[in-house]
């Protein structure tokens, strides 16, 4: 080989080692692209996540806390009818003690009252009207009563009404600012822990509005939809997938399961409406019949989720049974059932989270109707948190904004609570060894 | 048959045999050799068969180091195992054989201090003729893994014993009428000796290339056994 | 020429043993423990098994060898019925257990695979304790009346198995914490303790290192004596080491049966001398 040869073979192999050189980089280049393009995605969704969290969460804090007024309120004889004693006005007495405690007195066309009684809540009176009944000798004499602000009064605590604005474009006067402040300063008002929001159920005055009815009806609704939806969902798919002979049938209700679980949910709510409601005669608005329809909502997603926690448990542990001479029902009952629960109960306890955040198929039903107690049965009327939030959402008082941001807190906190179960159960029942 | 399918393996199989072969064919000349200086009463040729034995035990050692090798790393089965295995025993027997004309060969110095006994050795040499064909042909057959052939030969086993047996009597007729050519006669007994055991192993190889080829072992009784001993 | 006599009367002995061994198996049908009669499976439209016939002697080992897709699982599966659990598969023909053919009607494939047990590839503990693994069998076929009755069968089942002294102080310790020639041995057990009269065995040692491999080896031996045992291997050694009788399986049949050390050393087929000699076939 000559010399010249010799040289263009080495730059040949020089030539070569420079490209796959080149390729190699090209192909690092790529993969970290792929790398900061996945990061990036990630944190726009936690962005995302902050962004909405945050917001919720800085319009909903201020609902828990409250500012709560305490008041010598003079019980006089003449205002009090014991005959009709509830046909008195002590929202008016609670106003005109209030009055006199701050040194003023009440005009005649009853200006100042009025006033008055827009910054204090109506249970105040009510409080009143309770002490009276249980004991009428309190007449005459002068009793304290301890009860909420007017949500606006609480706004303005709050900071969230300024003195600043336009007299026109805020919902307090001067003169109730005054009042307010001067209460302050004698140490009457009192905030806290705003309890009644967590302790009461819905209200047409903001301030006595609380979550839970809602709670309690969504907790009685998602236990009626477990109760159906789970032993119903982990049997049906038990069968399908162990025992259902696979033929054209099995594939055209596997197919169906499969669209099932992508029917719009407000179908259901129209499939409740027709069935439960007009056919089955279930009391509308009840938690029984929430459930009903969220349990028909549930089932595809818990079918479709235990089957495929069925087809994990590998054919080894079947055959490992079948040798020993398990019938079929051992080997699914013993053996499979066990080693799929972990994945089974992940798939019920995220769809029944997921029914719990449902709201239009429930509007279809009718539980978008005010309910101002707890529900005590499953088939009283009853509204659940979603719901809860989409009315208060509509409704025209500005405190009740705050109190929407709210009952998303205690709904998210609801979420986050289950998806904790559904952590643990899977810790509990994972003992694959 | 078909190839192996591990490529080194068919290999080292083909080696073994082919190496077999080669060895058989170093015997066969020793024994020619010693042969021939015996009739020709050559003692270079003596001396040169003595100096080759050496070869043989070397050869017959790296077959047999070779076979182990095999045994271990390759395991083998059926015809293969048989093949193997016969290689080995066939190298074992060939050393034998190179054993046996190497002492045919240092018989030679005694037998050429002593006057030429023309008949006795050319009875030596019809023998020895027919021991080395009979070695020659088998050892054919093996290359050529022809059953037939070493089948001949297993059946002709008999000619070399009357040959043995015809000699002996010689012999015991020559040291009787002379007794002092009683020290060369008993080297040619012995070189006859030696010649018949040459044919035994013979006979030997086509036994175990008949089991290599047909895997039947059965054949090692069946064989007519005669016996100098026995019919004096 | 002495140490040649030698050597092949010895074989020559070893050969006539075999024989007679080997004609215990084929002269008739009956002298099977489990007898095959033109045994044909079909996976839907395609056939998988083509008129096998074989003969699996009582307290001895059987192996089945061929190359992977030859049938030779699948013959297996149809002894006790694990082919049932196919979707699609037909078994024709007759498979005959001390004169009872397990395709009849009468027979209930639950029952049977009490009588036959199994052994897997990859060992499957169930994963539950030790002490479960081997007790779940007897309890589900009722076969022992208390507590102590059962820790019996497992007692003796796990030292049937070679197992005892490795688990006895830890028998509540997970199946799945063994190591996996231990966990084979426990399925083992787990067989034995439902007192099989067949136990089947595909490829039981595949899975295992060479130690391992050996004591699974030296087990089978052991149970040679009580049981009739079918065993699959891909490994030629391991069916020379363990087995008795060896069937080669080629394309969905059974192209020779024989006692296996004739198979090993003198196959009469030129496709299981191909097979056995590994050239391409």
């Amino acid at each position: 080989m000559t010399d010249a040869a010799l040289t263009t073979a080495q730059s040949a192999k020089a030539r070569a080692r420079s490209e796959s050189e080149a390729r190699l980089k090209r192909r690092y280049r790529a993969e970290a692209r792929f790398v900061f393009y996945g990061r990036a995605a990630i944190v726009l969704a936690l962005a995302f996540l902050v962004l909405l969290l945050g917001r919720i969460g800085l319009q909903g804090y201020s609902t828990f806390t409250d500012y709560r007024v305490s008041l010598p309120v003079q019980v006089s004889a003449d205002r009090v009818d014991m005959a009709d004693l509830a046909g008195s006005n002590f929202n008016l007495m609670v106003a005109e003690s209030a009055l006199a405690l701050l040194g003023e007195t009440d005009d005649p066309y009853g200006e100042a009252s009025g006033e008055m009684m827009a910054i204090l809540s109506a249970d105040l009176g009510f409080q009143v009207l309770d002490r009276l009944r249980e004991d009428p000798a309190l007449v005459g004499q002068t009793i304290t009563v301890q009860g909420p602000m007017k949500a606006n009064a609480s706004l303005y605590y709050k900071g969230q009404i300024s003195r600043d604005t336009e007299v026109g474009g805020r919902l307090l006067s001067d003169r109730q600012l005054d009042w307010l402040d001067e209460l302050r300063e004698r140490d009457l008002v009192s905030g806290g822990f705003n309890w009644t929001f967590l302790t009461r159920s819905d209200s047409t005055e903001p301030e006595q509005a609380g979550v839970w009815g809602a709670v309690v009806g969504s907790a009685m609704m998602l236990f009626v939809t477990a109760m159906l939806a789970a032993p119903i969902g982990v049997l049906a798919a038990t069968y399908l997938e162990e025992f259902a002979p696979k033929n054209r049938w099995t594939d055209i209700i596997e197919v169906n399961i499969n669209n099932l679980a992508a029917v719009p949910s407000i179908i259901y709510g129209l499939l409740g409406l027709a069935v439960f409601i007009n056919w089955l005669a279930v009391p509308r608005s009840s938690p029984l019949l929430g459930g009903l329809v969220l349990a028909l909502m549930a089932l595809p997603t818990i079918i479709i989720a235990t089957r495929s926690a069925l087809r994990a448990v590998p054919p080894s542990i079947r055959e490992a049974a079948l040798a020993v001479g398990a019938s079929r029902t051992q080997t699914v009952f013993h053996h499979v059932l066990p080693l799929a629960m972990p994945g089974m109960m992940t798939g019920v306890i995220l769809s029944l989270a997921h029914a719990l955040g449902e709201t239009a198929p429930l509007l279809m039903i009718g539980m978008v109707s005010f309910v101002p107690g707890v529900p005590e049965t499953l088939t009283s009327a009853a509204t659940v948190l979603p719901v809860q939030i989409f009315i208060w959402e509509n409704a025209s008082e500005r405190a009740f904004h705050e109190r929407t941001a709210a009952a998303i807190i205690v709904l998210l906190v609801f979420m986050v609570l289950m998806n904790l179960v559904a952590v643990l159960v899977r810790r509990r029942f994972e003992r694959r060894w | 048959m078909n190839e192996h399918i591990v490529k080194a393996y068919e290999d080292e199989l083909n080696m073994l045999t082919a190496e077999c072969a080669r060895m058989g064919g170093l015997t066969e000349a020793a024994v020619a050799d010693a042969l021939e200086a015996v009739v020709r009463r050559d003692q270079q040729m003596a001396d040169s068969v003595v100096a080759r034995d050496e070869r043989l035990d070397v050869l017959q050692a790296d077959i047999e180091r070779k076979e182990i090798r095999m045994i271990a790393l390759r395991q083998p089965l059926a015809n293969d195992l048989r093949r193997t295995v016969a290689a080995m025993k066939i190298a074992n027997n060939l050393e034998r054989v190179g054993d046996l004309a190497k002492n045919i060969a240092k018989r030679t110095i005694v037998i050429i201090d002593s006057d030429p006994m023309v008949p006795l050795t050319r009875s030596i040499e019809r023998m020895g003729r027919l021991v080395v064909t009979r070695l020659k042909e088998v050892l054919d057959a093996y290359t050529a893994s022809d059953l037939e052939r070493a089948m001949s030969v297993w059946s002709r086993d008999d000619e070399v014993d009357e040959h043995y047996n015809s000699l002996f009597r010689e012999l015991l007729t020559y040291m009787m009428g002379d007794p002092r050519t009683i020290t060369a006669c008993a080297h040619l007994l012995f070189v006859a000796k030696n010649l018949e055991r040459i044919g035994d192993h013979a006979t030997n190889i086509a036994e175990i290339i008949h089991y290599e080829i047909t895997g039947d072992e059965a054949i090692a009784t069946a064989r007519p056994k005669t016996d100098a001993l026995q019919r004096p | 020429m002495t140490p040649m006599s030698n050597l092949g009367a010895s074989l020559q002995m070893t050969a006539q043993r075999d024989d007679a061994l080997a004609s215990a198996g084929t002269s008739r049908a009956a002298a099977g423990k489990v007898s095959a009669s033109e045994v044909s499976v079909f996976y839907g439209e395609k056939q998988a098994l083509f008129d096998v016939s074989l003969d699996m002697p009582d307290r001895m080992v059987t192996a089945l060898i061929g190359p992977s897709g030859c049938g030779k699982s699948t013959f297996l599966r149809c002894i006790n019925r694990m082919n049932d659990t196919i979707p699609g598969a037909r078994v024709e023909g007759k498979i005959v257990i001390d004169g009872e053919d397990v395709n009849d009607r009468k027979v209930d494939p639950v029952l049977l695979r009490a009588r036959v047990g199994m052994v897997f590839q990859k060992p499957n503990p169930f994963p539950k304790s030790i002490f479960e693994n081997v007790a779940y069998g007897p309890r589900i076929h009722g076969f022992a009346d208390n507590k102590s009755e059962l820790a019996d069968i497992v007692e003796s089942s796990l030292k049937r198995a070679g197992l005892w002294k490795e688990v006895a102080d830890r028998l509540q310790a997970p199946g799945t914490s063994l190591s996996g020639g231990q966990q084979q041995r426990l399925v083992i057990a787990r067989a034995i303790a439902v007192s099989p009269e067949v136990i089947l065995m595909d490829e039981p040692c595949s899975a295992l290192d060479p130690i391992a491999t050996a004591k699974i080896e030296e087990l089978i031996d052991d149970l040679r004596s009580q049981y009739c045992i079918v065993i699959v291997t891909h490994s030629m050694a391991q069916a020379a080491r363990v087995s008795q009788r060896t069937a080669f399986f080629h394309m969905g049949a059974v192209v020779e049966a024989g006692a296996t050390d004739e198979i090993f050393t003198n196959p009469r087929d030129t496709r299981t001398q191909d097979y056995i000699t590994g050239r391409f076939g």
